[in-house]
């Protein structure tokens, strides 16, 4: 599926072949050419000859009965799309469309009974053409979010009126879904969700707010707005990588499944274990993971029952080598802990302490001291001390000799505080586990060759089914040859 | 591994009593159920090990239950899990059994992770090439339908990539039933199934009846062309190249151009750009009247796209537009249809576009000819060498042979120089390396008077760069340019210019004299080597810098070979001697290396054996350097070979036991 997204091709591909020979200087490169701040964007292809805007009288001028037709004007007028790319061309007619939003906008903020039926038809329209356009192929191919400047919108002096707008329109009391569900459907909602890829953060703001009303007002959408953030993120997780208003998306959905009822549909389960633990693999995890693990530890308050295939996910999911990504999966760990259920607790101890045990054994401090972090809580203390005979003998042996071989002086003196909490907890076992600890690990090494053993016997055994294969074959082959001497 | 779990011990103790033909089973299941995935993927990874170990019918009957019934593991472990099913119709019988190995690749199948899946998917189609027809129809095809029936997407993903292989060997009733599934998943409800059945589209209908072609697949491609979403569209313009392969013309004007024409003015550029990409590709496929008629003004459109992406990926394809077009009125039409175009792109805004125009523009001219060149593609391309972005000028430098064969380089010859100029010296390291890279082209393209004349002392600047790869690149420059223009223009021009370097101050300098003599010699030839260079090369080893002295050692190594009998004897090896005492590690290192393989050059020399591989110096392992090969030396295996070996052995013994009491004796 790859193939599915050429764009970074072509611009990385257009990158000079003297400026990529290695790898460490281009990004100061690639930086030096990016002078250019803001883009446009692939709206303007499909306007003709651009037509001189004219300034039509004020709203507020107008007797009551000639406003209505001159509110639809001004939105007709405000549909003409301005190129901002050439920041000198049209430079009155942009100046006449930005005060014409500007009255807009006070005009449904400030009056009431201005949102007639035959008016949502030409708002519609009018916000349509402006937000609604294919968004331009990134200016830096590899964008990377969290490094990179993002690119701005260029014709952000009008969208940002047209947002606006929309805004004031759908929050006005007048306003009236049933009527507005005629021109916001699907087809809108879905064009909306795509504007979320966004590289303008302020625009990913608008939207945000934006999608939020919507969702509130038209309960009809509501699954489909769910189901299409779904396909948007795992296109994401699986195809891509790459959509710039994930954590937007998933602030969205924090609010979404906040109102969820009980029992949570299998729809709800589905995208929980499908689609927000495999997100937890995804590169740019740090941009979106605070959204991401709001929403998780959303669903666990809602449904308890959910805490074992939860954190057997992120256990499956546990970061290999990034111990940045490491940091902030013990961070989620340490919120669904805070409102874990005893019961649940009891079920996932063991894998989940068998890998905070190897966290607080990592070489790199910061996790270390992550994980050594969760006994300074109250309430996860109060779970170790009633598990103690099941989580110590899972935690001793890592604790002990990091408390000699660790290099990191925090780390030993936070790790002896633990080793002390737990003797408290359970001295007797402490004891135990002290005296039996050389010969615990003799025993493994022990049970390391032998495994290297069965391994030598096995490859011993295959290699004698294979001499006798040859065997067996070499005699046909003599039998043969002596037949045809013959 | 504290506090282990305790059921992988049972089957590994069972292993030892005695019973050979349990081991291959309980070693997996005890390493499948280790902790550590590495572990668990080791073994995976020797599954035929198990496998041949437990023969076939075992592997039928217990190893393939067992791995379906487990697949839950992490993912890299399903990856080579599917891969190695892939290769296991050997192991489980043959043909015959090859269904056997459906159900654990039909799990890994519906994965959620894309490696697994795709890996899966991979193993299966060449499996299924392995199904008889009865078996195929037996197990396969249903197999394929589940998959496509499948609740979850990942599924049905994997079942759009199945279908082509089954499809050719079903009967008749089979194959309508696959295309009506196939119908299905390009309209299917989750745009990565959608995707996933488009990219498979044009594999699809290949293996079609050209009927259901024009009845199926080509409204199944003009829906997926005008998707909602754009990710779906731009693969239907990759699916229409091959279903315009299959189509008469006229089936192709009615049923796949619209679409095309569609598509080419798409509102998403990511489309545009897709057939701007498959520009050639579209173009052999609906062949030369269409192409003139459709293709032409599409592509002025994607010319002046106003994305730099699609305007850069369109003018890529100029050359092989051009060169496809029918012969006749070939020409006219480029000069009438498609120059135009060009012209505006070479001051286009977008340096991408101007470079990817660059990189083609000069192979126009064997097309055009000489007068339509001079005429009109002469002030492009001189436009373009004075464009402001290093790689456009570099660009279209590195095709100046194009221009050559056409019009001859003088034309070309009083821009260039201003341009390569300042390539030259371009603040860019990796702008001079590409352009020093140009060289030895430009150099046989302008001839060895304006080479002398106006590139040389270039040459020999880079020499002296403060970036080594540049040094280097000019060092193989000299080589290449020796090999051009002949050993006695290198003895006036180059090698007292190199030579003179050996007494810089700088020891940087004096070592790249060493690593020119390097490249050299063995163009050079004997004569200048032995009375020119080695003696520069054995004075150097009196260097205050060790970097330098153990140059020499290499050096000496190095040009060896292609010293007679007596400089060896009577220069080199005295010079390596000492140098062999040297109170530097890696001088006396690199000096015995020498030693050795000079050694070995003058008993060959003595006594010609006839061998294929020089001898192994001591330490000699850890380097991998090139050791020189001795010219005329014979690499094949007579009689000769044979009868020698063992004086070659003793002598090679003798020689290192006499190093290493040499190197004793110092220490």
């Amino acid at each position: 599926m790859s193939s599915s997204s050429p764009p970074a091709g072509a611009a990385s591909a257009a990158i000079s072949a003297s400026e990529k020979v290695d790898g460490f200087t281009r990004k100061s490169v690639r930086k030096a050419q990016r002078q250019k701040r803001s883009q446009g964007s692939s709206q303007f292809r499909s306007q003709g000859s651009q037509a001189e805007l004219h300034p039509l009288p004020q709203l507020k001028d107008a007797t009551s009965n000639e406003q209505q037709e001159l509110f639809c004007q001004k939105l007709q007028q405000c549909c003409i799309l301005f190129d901002f790319m050439d920041s000198v061309s049209d430079l009155k007619s942009k100046e006449i469309k930005r005060a014409t939003l500007n009255e807009l906008v006070e005009y449904v903020s400030t009056n009431r009974g201005v949102i007639v039926e035959s008016a949502y038809s030409d708002i519609v329209k009018m916000i349509s053409a402006n937000i609604f356009r294919t968004l331009p192929p990134s200016d830096n191919p590899d964008f990377d979010p969290e490094e990179d400047e993002p690119t701005l919108e260029a014709s952000w002096p009008h969208i940002q009126l047209v947002y606006e707008f929309f805004l004031r329109f759908l929050e006005s009391p007048d306003f009236q879904p049933s009527i507005a569900k005629r021109f916001i459907d699907q087809k809108f909602v879905q064009q909306l969700l795509e504007l979320f890829d966004s590289e303008d953060p302020r625009e990913r703001d608008f939207l945000k707010t934006v999608l939020h009303r919507i969702y509130g007002k038209f309960l009809g959408l509501r699954a489909f707005i769910r189901k299409q953030i779904n396909n948007i993120f795992l296109r994401f997780i699986y195809e891509t990588e790459h959509f710039n208003g994930v954590a937007e998306l998933l602030e969205i959905l924090g609010s979404i499944i906040n109102g969820f009822a009980l029992p949570l549909k299998a729809e709800h389960k589905q995208f929980l274990m499908k689609v927000l633990i495999p997100m937890h693999t995804a590169k740019g995890l740090a941009l979106f993971h605070a959204q991401l693990a709001y929403c998780v530890v959303q669903f666990l308050e809602k449904d308890t029952t959910l805490t074992e295939p939860v954190i057997r996910g992120l256990l499956k999911f546990w970061p290999k080598t990034c111990s940045q990504k490491e940091v902030m999966f013990l961070g989620e760990i340490e919120e669904i802990l805070d409102v874990i259920e005893p019961t649940q607790f009891k079920k996932i101890e063991e894998p989940l302490f068998k890998q905070i045990s190897k966290c607080v054994s990592s070489s790199h401090f910061q996790v270390a001291e992550r994980a050594l972090y969760f006994w300074n809580n109250e309430y996860i203390l109060s779970l170790i001390e009633e598990n103690i005979d099941k989580i110590l003998p899972i935690m001793f042996a890592s604790l002990y000799k990091i408390s000699k071989e660790h290099w990191n002086q925090t780390i030993v003196a936070l790790v002896y505080n633990v080793l002390k909490t737990l003797m408290e907890m359970n001295g007797k076992l402490f004891d135990d586990l002290t005296s039996s600890y050389k010969a615990e690990r003799q025993r493994e090494k022990k049970k390391e060759l032998e495994r290297e053993e069965l391994w030598k016997k096995l490859e011993e055994l295959k290699l004698k089914k294979v001499l006798e294969n040859q065997n067996s074959t070499y005699s046909t082959d003599s039998i043969l040859s002596t037949t045809s001497a013959e | 591994m504290a506090g282990a779990a305790g059921p992988g011990a049972g089957p590994a103790a069972a292993g030892g009593d005695g019973d050979d033909s349990l081991y291959p089973i309980a070693v997996l299941i005890d390493e499948l159920r280790n902790e550590d995935v590495q572990l668990r993927l080791n073994s995976i990874k020797k599954l035929s090990t198990i496998a041949l170990a437990l023969g076939v019918e075992r592997t039928r009957t217990e190893l393939l239950p067992f791995l379906t019934d487990t697949i839950y593991d992490e993912d890299e472990v399903l990856l080579a899990l599917a891969e190695q099913l892939g290769n296991f119709t050997g192991l489980v019988g043959g043909p015959d059994f090859a269904h056997c190995l459906l159900p654990p690749l039909e799990s890994l199948a519906t994965v959620e992770e894309t490696v697994v899946r795709d890996k899966a998917v991979e193993s299966l189609r060449q499996i299924s090439q392995e199904h008889t027809p009865i078996a195929l129809e037996a197990h396969f095809v249903p197999l394929v339908k589940r998959l496509a029936s499948g609740d979850w997407f990942t599924s049905r993903t994997s079942a759009c990539g199945l279908f082509s292989v089954c499809y050719p060997r079903a009967s008749n009733a089979v194959k309508a039933e696959i295309r009506q599934h196939f119908r299905s998943l390009c309209s299917d409800d989750t745009p990565m199934v959608r995707r996933a059945a488009a990219s498979k589209l044009g594999e699809f209908a290949k293996v079609l009846e050209l009927a259901s072609v024009k009845s199926e697949i080509v409204p199944l491609f003009t829906n997926l062309a005008s998707d909602e979403q754009d990710s779906v569209r731009l693969l239907a313009v990759e699916a229409c190249v091959s279903i315009a392969q299959l189509l008469s013309q006229d089936d192709l004007e009615a049923l796949v151009m619209p679409t095309l024409r569609q598509a080419a003015e798409d509102k998403s550029w990511r489309v545009r750009y897709m057939v701007a990409d498959k520009f050639s590709e579209l173009q052999k496929a609906v062949g030369p009247k269409i192409t003139l008629n459709d293709l032409i003004p599409a592509f002025q459109n994607l010319l002046k796209d106003c994305e730099a992406e699609v305007r850069a990926a369109a003018a890529h394809k100029v050359k092989e537009l051009c060169e496809n077009l029918p012969i006749e009125g070939r020409e006219t039409t480029i000069m009438n249809q498609i120059l135009p175009y060009i012209k505006e792109l070479v001051s286009d805004t977008n340096q991408h576009v101007k470079s990817a125009l660059a990189s083609v523009i000069m192979g126009l001219s064997t097309i055009l000819g000489k007068e339509n060149t001079i005429e009109h593609l002469l002030p492009l391309f001189l436009a373009q060498l004075k464009d402001e972005c290093p790689e456009v000028r570099l660009n279209i430098i590195s095709n100046l042979d194009c221009v050559n064969e056409v019009i001859g380089i003088r034309q070309l010859s009083q821009s260039l120089l201003p341009a390569i100029v300042e390539l030259a010296e371009d603040a860019k390291w990796r702008v001079r390396l590409a352009i020093i890279e140009y060289m030895p082209l430009l150099a046989s393209q302008l001839g060895v008077e304006f080479f002398d004349e106006k590139l040389n002392s270039l040459c020999m600047a880079w020499l002296v760069d403060h970036v080594y790869a540049i040094r280097e690149a000019a060092t193989n420059n000299l080589m290449k340019l020796v090999q051009k223009f002949g050993t006695e223009w290198a003895q006036n021009t180059i090698v007292p210019k190199v030579l003179v370097m050996a007494n810089d101050p700088n020891y940087l300098h004096r070592m790249t004299t060493l690593f020119c003599i390097n490249a050299l010699s063995e163009t050079c030839g004997q004569e200048i080597t032995t009375k020119q260079m080695l003696p520069i090369v054995l004075k150097m080893a009196g260097d205050q810098v060790a970097n330098v002295r153990f140059n020499v050692a290499k050096s000496l190594q190095k040009i060896g070979p292609i010293l007679d009998t007596n400089a060896l004897q009577g220069e080199v090896k005295p010079v390596l001697q000492k140098l062999g005492q040297d109170e530097d590690m890696d001088v006396k290192y690199f000096a015995q290396e020498a030693i050795s393989v000079v050694a070995q050059r003058l008993r060959k020399l003595d006594f010609p054996v006839k061998d294929s591989e020089v001898p192994r110096a001591p330490g000699a392992e850890k380097n991998h350097f090139l050791r020189p090969r001795v010219p005329g030396e014979d690499t094949g295996k007579g009689p000769t070979y044979r009868l020698h070996v063992n004086t070659r052995d003793t002598l090679v013994q003798l020689e290192i036991a006499e190093l290493v009491h040499f190197s004793q004796s110092r220490d």
